[in-house]
């Protein structure tokens, strides 16, 4: 008892509160009648429910099983039916639902197998670790750390003091009092128990003036028999906190555990009272953790003192136990009044680390006082057990300061409120470090989130960006190729019609000579609608239009032709356009040859000149007319629609094609757009063909649908019109896209040339379409990031 | 059955600001009876005065910041700050003096800074400094002392003060036979020694001299209660008494002939006064308790200075508003070192 003591910083007296708990014993467990078992009760993993609902448990049967190192298994705490594994309401500050096990005892209270161990210091320590582990065991303390854990420290720390937590400093509490009291032996058989798992050289109990009685209990009990390991029992001075683990361990030792270590860390280890009778009556008895001691005390309960009690008692059945006076009954806190929790609903069960239910009046715990302001009078930092300064800690905390706040060693704070309870301007100060610290691990974990994200979006960027620069230099490999080809075309200028995989002039001639022969078939199977087989448009061609346009009018819109300025603007924009392709285009961009862009001009000229005079929107009634007529072609031609639509813009890229013939192109194109404008696949198909005419008129039909959208929604033209201008850009490029790429291996099949050219074009649009979609995918990715 | 959801403690040490401040303005009567008991009533009528005024100009900025009246004025700090500045002031000092001090102390030095606990400075000793500024005359005329036992008396009666102070009630006013406080005297002793100085009765009669003592030891017994009653702790005073002893007992150890005797220091001015009452105002002192030996010490060491090579012949004001401006820097670098920490970092 001579031993040298050492004080902590701070501190405080708070009215104790405690005797009206310890005149009576112990009173005995009783059987409620529900047992609500939450399968989190400790720090770490949840349980594993080993029973359905329906089965009978028996007594000490584990009902739930650790799931992982740092967790605790369950058991049952009297014998009964499981009825329902079910969220439940939990006693926790957050009055968080969590799954509970529900059982309905049956009374008899019959035990289940139960394997004790017959001596200790014969068996092995992992077998002692795991039958602690498998009894359910976590610190009753409060905190409800695995026991088991707690006691196989890691191997290279060597554990010279076992510390036997007794002081109990939170008023009001008396369990661990009464535990010493009644069963002194327990406690000590199970400290040795302890220390010799740890092979501990010495215990301390370390325990506060204010309990002589229980001093004088374990006394006798270290007197009457000489214990294998060292035990002393240690009265320390009474002071609130002198039961915080790092309190007590710099009372007994003048140490202090590192920051952000454990006690480990310096060859100490810390049990509670109420965990040492657990490990005692696990290890000696094979009795799992299914009761604990818990002081029910408050001047609302007429009778006050500790009871044992089963873990999943509802609080609702042992404050009537303690016949609660319920209009008395202002403030239930479970815990002692200084770091425990109120509760606000008596249908919570006990827990394991239920060490008091305080039951209070309005008068015995009054409402908190109105908070005034700092006066900075420092008595928190006097009575900080921390050596924290709380004031600060206070202002950064109030002022979102958290950085400030970390560096003032926010995290050190144990929460014990001693600094609340002196503050004289009745300042939560508690309160506010709580905010504080749940600000921060906020932060912290949703700064985490976004590291982990960036890391996935710099590392699939640079996947991206990988995957395009092999893409490019597969272009650039075949741009070299289709440079060459170009080369060699110009050379031989040889229209030779023999497949040669690498040589793209032999496909250009193919592609050529195929146009060549679709316009003869064309002129030769459409005599009826082409009157004109001139390249120019046909004077017929521009009457229909005009009828057509007149129809349109009789039809309720007002379509007047486009004006002449609109068409030479578009006639600009297609020559922009044809001299933009030049120069973006690689070599193979020269496929529209010169000879095609003055077509187009002189097809776009012919329109210019034609009689329409009447403004309208943007599409001409004439543009109109020759995609009717493009479609009566189409179904003319052969009944498969989508074929024709293809042939045709095939047909137009050749260098011989009629501008005429690039008209119909375009207007079935137009046509197939329509039909099916939504489809990507369907756009790349019919771009393929398009002219830089094609391209001025698709930009104005986009113009007018803008307009007459904007003007006339109703329009049902221009609706139609809507799918194919939208496509104009998608088009475009695909067109490039198909200018760019090399042409293709000429299939061996009996397949024409144009065929062939066809395929690969469509197989080009459909790389330039999901090369696309790829560079939406990212900006979509990119969006997300952010 | 409503039950109450709140977070811990859920214990309270009973008692609020109010009753803090409180305690402070009682341990002041000692010091306060004594300077009624030599100076008059003055020094009464002065607090009293004060008091009134801080009242009415902490409601005033209270109803302005919309804050409740009840509530804020119970915290009795307007009452400290009045009941500070009327023991300060001279005894005679004419009301508009004491109006002037009172409202810049509760309206500039207080409110403005954002009310109680965000001044920056003692409002005291800032109300203070600006008369002792600005009316200097009347800021250094204190009265020449007279036991209210002694039946000639050159005290002025109740009466002769309050009409004195208040000279539009009417009456007679009264002719005051003012001298100057020991310190002041000893300041301007001219070409004296200062054992020449003491033997010449008529710069400072040994009346006056003990008076002063008398008043210091007041001061002092009030403060060492509060450090009984926990109100504050003993670092700020006893080291800026300490520093100022130390000092003191320095210089006139190799020359008393020209410095002052640290008992003249401790006892003859307002040390006592300004070390238990003002230089402890935790909203502006230093708040660790390393910070408070420095800080306790650098006021000590400052009024030491400023009376010695300053113009006034007292410095507890300007002391601790210098040392309020260090206080924070204090602070920032006496941070205790947290459990488990190995070093303050």
């Amino acid at each position: 008892m001579s031993r040298q003591l050492f004080d902590f910083h701070g501190g405080i007296h708070p009215p104790e509160n405690k005797t009206q708990s310890t005149q009576t014993a112990i009173e005995p467990c009783f059987i409620p009648g529900k047992l609500v078992l939450p399968l989190q009760q400790h720090i770490g993993q949840q349980s594993k429910p080993l029973v359905l609902p329906g089965d009978r448990v028996l007594k000490g049967q584990m009902i739930a099983a650790s799931d992982g190192y740092v967790s605790a298994a369950l058991h049952a705490p009297t014998s009964g039916t499981v009825t329902a594994i079910t969220a439940h309401a939990l006693p926790h500050p957050s009055g968080l639902t969590e799954t509970c096990m529900i059982i309905d005892p049956d009374g008899k209270d019959e035990w289940g197998e139960r394997h004790a161990i017959a001596d200790y210091r014969q068996a092995d320590k992992e077998i002692l670790l795991q039958q602690i582990r498998d009894a359910g065991i976590t610190g009753l303390g409060g905190a409800g750390f695995p026991t088991a854990v707690k006691l196989n420290p890691s191997e290279d720390l060597r554990i010279d003091t076992l510390i036997l937590n007794a002081a109990e400093c939170e008023p009001y509490i008396t369990a661990d009092d009464m535990l010493m009291r009644e069963r002194a032996n327990e406690v000590v058989a199970g400290l040795q128990i302890i220390a010799h798992i740890l092979q501990a050289e010495q215990c301390l109990i370390g325990i506060e003036d204010n309990k002589p009685e229980a001093i004088k209990a374990l006394q006798d009990v270290l007197d009457a028999e000489q214990q294998e390991i060292p035990v002393r029992v240690v009265r320390i001075p009474t002071k609130y906190p002198s039961g915080g683990e790092k309190q007590l361990i710099q009372i007994l030792t003048g140490k202090e555990v590192p920051n952000g270590g454990i006690p480990a860390d310096i060859g100490i280890v810390c049990q509670n009272v109420g965990t040492a009778v657990a490990v005692y009556r696990a290890v000696d008895h094979g009795e799992p953790l299914i009761s604990r001691i818990t002081t029910l005390t408050g001047e609302a309960l007429d009778r006050q003192g500790n009871i044992e009690v089963l873990l999943g008692t509802p609080i609702k059945e042992l404050l009537s136990h303690f016949e609660v006076d319920p209009a008395q009954l202002h403030r239930l806190v479970m815990g002692g009044p200084m770091m425990g929790f109120t509760l606000t609903d008596t249908d919570l069960p006990v827990v394991k680390a239920t060490n008091c239910i305080l039951a209070a009046t309005r008068k015995e715990l009054p409402d908190p006082a109105p908070e005034q302001a700092c006066i900075r009078c420092g008595m928190c930092a006097e009575a900080c057990p921390a050596s924290l300064l709380p004031q600060q800690l206070y202002w950064f905390s109030k002022s979102r300061e958290f950085d400030k706040a970390l560096s003032h060693n926010l995290l050190d704070c144990i929460e014990c409120g001693a600094c609340s309870y002196v503050c004289p301007s009745n300042i939560p100060l508690v309160q506010y470090y709580r905010f504080a610290k749940g600000e921060i691990r906020h932060e912290e974990h949703e700064r985490t989130a976004s590291d982990h994200a960036r890391q996935r979006f710099e590392a699939r960027q640079a996947r991206l960006e990988q995957e395009e620069a092999e893409k490019e230099a597969k272009r650039k490999a075949r741009a070299e190729a289709a440079a060459t080809a170009k080369k060699a075309k110009q050379t031989t200028k040889d229209d030779s019609a023999e497949v040669d995989p690498k040589a793209a002039v032999i496909q250009a001639a193919l592609e050529r000579a195929q146009a060549r022969k679709a316009q003869k078939a064309a002129q030769t199977d459409k005599p009826s609608t082409d009157e004109t087989k001139s390249a120019a448009m046909s004077a017929v061609e521009r009457a229909k239009a005009k009828k057509a346009q007149q129809a349109d009018a009789k039809e309720g819109a007002e379509k007047p032709v486009l004006s002449a300025v609109e068409r030479a603007k578009a006639r600009q924009a297609a020559q922009n356009q044809a001299a933009q392709k030049e120069n973006n285009s690689n070599a193979a961009s020269d496929g529209l040859s010169a000879l095609e862009r003055a077509k187009a001009k002189r097809s776009l000229n012919n329109e210019t000149a034609s009689p329409d005079e009447k403004a309208d929107k943007p599409l001409s009634a004439l543009e109109r007319a020759k995609a009717k007529r493009a479609q009566q072609v189409a179904t003319d031609d052969s009944p498969e629609a989508p074929e024709s639509v293809e042939a045709e813009p095939q047909a137009t890229t050749s260098t011989g094609l009629s501008a005429l013939e690039r008209a119909k192109a375009k207007r079935a194109a137009a046509e197939s757009d329509a039909a099916s404008g939504t489809e990507a696949g369907d756009q790349a198909q019919p771009s393929t063909g398009l002219s830089a005419l094609e391209r001025a008129k698709a930009k104005r039909a986009q113009a007018a649908e803008q307009a007459a959208n904007q003007d006339e929604p109703d329009d049902k033209d221009s609706a139609q019109q809507k799918a194919p201008g939208t496509s104009v850009l998608e088009r475009a490029k695909a067109k490039r896209a198909a200018q760019q790429g090399e042409p293709s291996e000429a299939a061996e099949k009996p397949m024409t040339a144009l065929e062939r050219a066809k395929a690969k074009r469509a197989q080009q649009a459909s790389e330039q379409a999901e090369a696309a979609s790829e560079e939406a995918q990212q900006a979509t990715d990119e969006e997300k990031g952010d | 059955m409503a039950l109450l959801r709140v977070s811990s403690p859920h214990l309270t040490r009973p008692g609020n600001t109010g009753g803090v401040m409180m305690l402070v303005i009682l341990a002041t009567l000692p010091g306060l009876a004594m300077l009624t008991w030599f100076f008059g009533w003055g020094n009464l009528i002065n607090v009293a005065w004060a008091g009134l005024v801080a009242i009415v100009c902490e409601s005033l900025v209270l109803l302005l910041r919309k804050r409740p009246l009840a509530f804020y004025l119970t915290d009795y700090s307007a009452l400290l700050t009045a009941v500070l500045l009327g023991i300060s002031l001279p005894p005679l000092a004419p009301w508009w003096l004491t109006l002037v001090a009172t409202a810049f102390a509760i309206i500039v030095a207080k409110h403005l800074y954002g009310g109680m606990g965000q001044n920056p400075f003692n409002p005291a000793m800032i109300g203070y400094a600006l008369v002792l500024i600005a009316f200097p005359v009347e800021m250094t005329s204190w009265l020449a002392p007279q036991s209210l036992a002694m039946t000639e008396s050159q005290t002025p009666g109740f009466m002769e003060t309050l009409t004195t102070i208040f000279p539009f009630i009417g009456g007679e006013s009264f002719d005051a036979v003012t001298m100057a406080t020991p310190l002041d005297a000893f300041k301007h002793k001219g070409g004296l020694t200062a054992e020449e100085f003491w033997s010449t009765e008529l710069a400072v009669s040994s009346q006056s001299w003990r008076a002063w003592q008398m008043a210091s030891l007041g001061f002092l017994l009030g403060g060492v209660y509060l450090i009984y009653r926990k109100i504050f702790t003993w670092h700020i005073p006893v080291s800026m008494l300490a520093a100022m002893a130390a000092i003191s007992v320095i210089f006139w150890a190799t020359d008393p002939s020209s410095y002052a005797s640290p008992e003249l220091h401790l006892l003859g001015g307002a040390t006592m006064l300004g070390a238990f009452f003002i230089a402890t105002d935790p909203v502006t002192a230093a708040t660790s308790l390393k910070g408070k030996l420095y800080y306790g010490a650098g006021i000590g060491i400052l009024v030491y200075l400023i009376r010695n090579w300053g113009n006034y012949p007292d410095a507890v004001a300007f002391a601790v508003l210098l040392m309020n401006f260090v206080a924070p820097l204090i602070d920032h670098y006496t941070q205790p070192r947290t459990y488990g920490h190995k070093s303050t970092k």
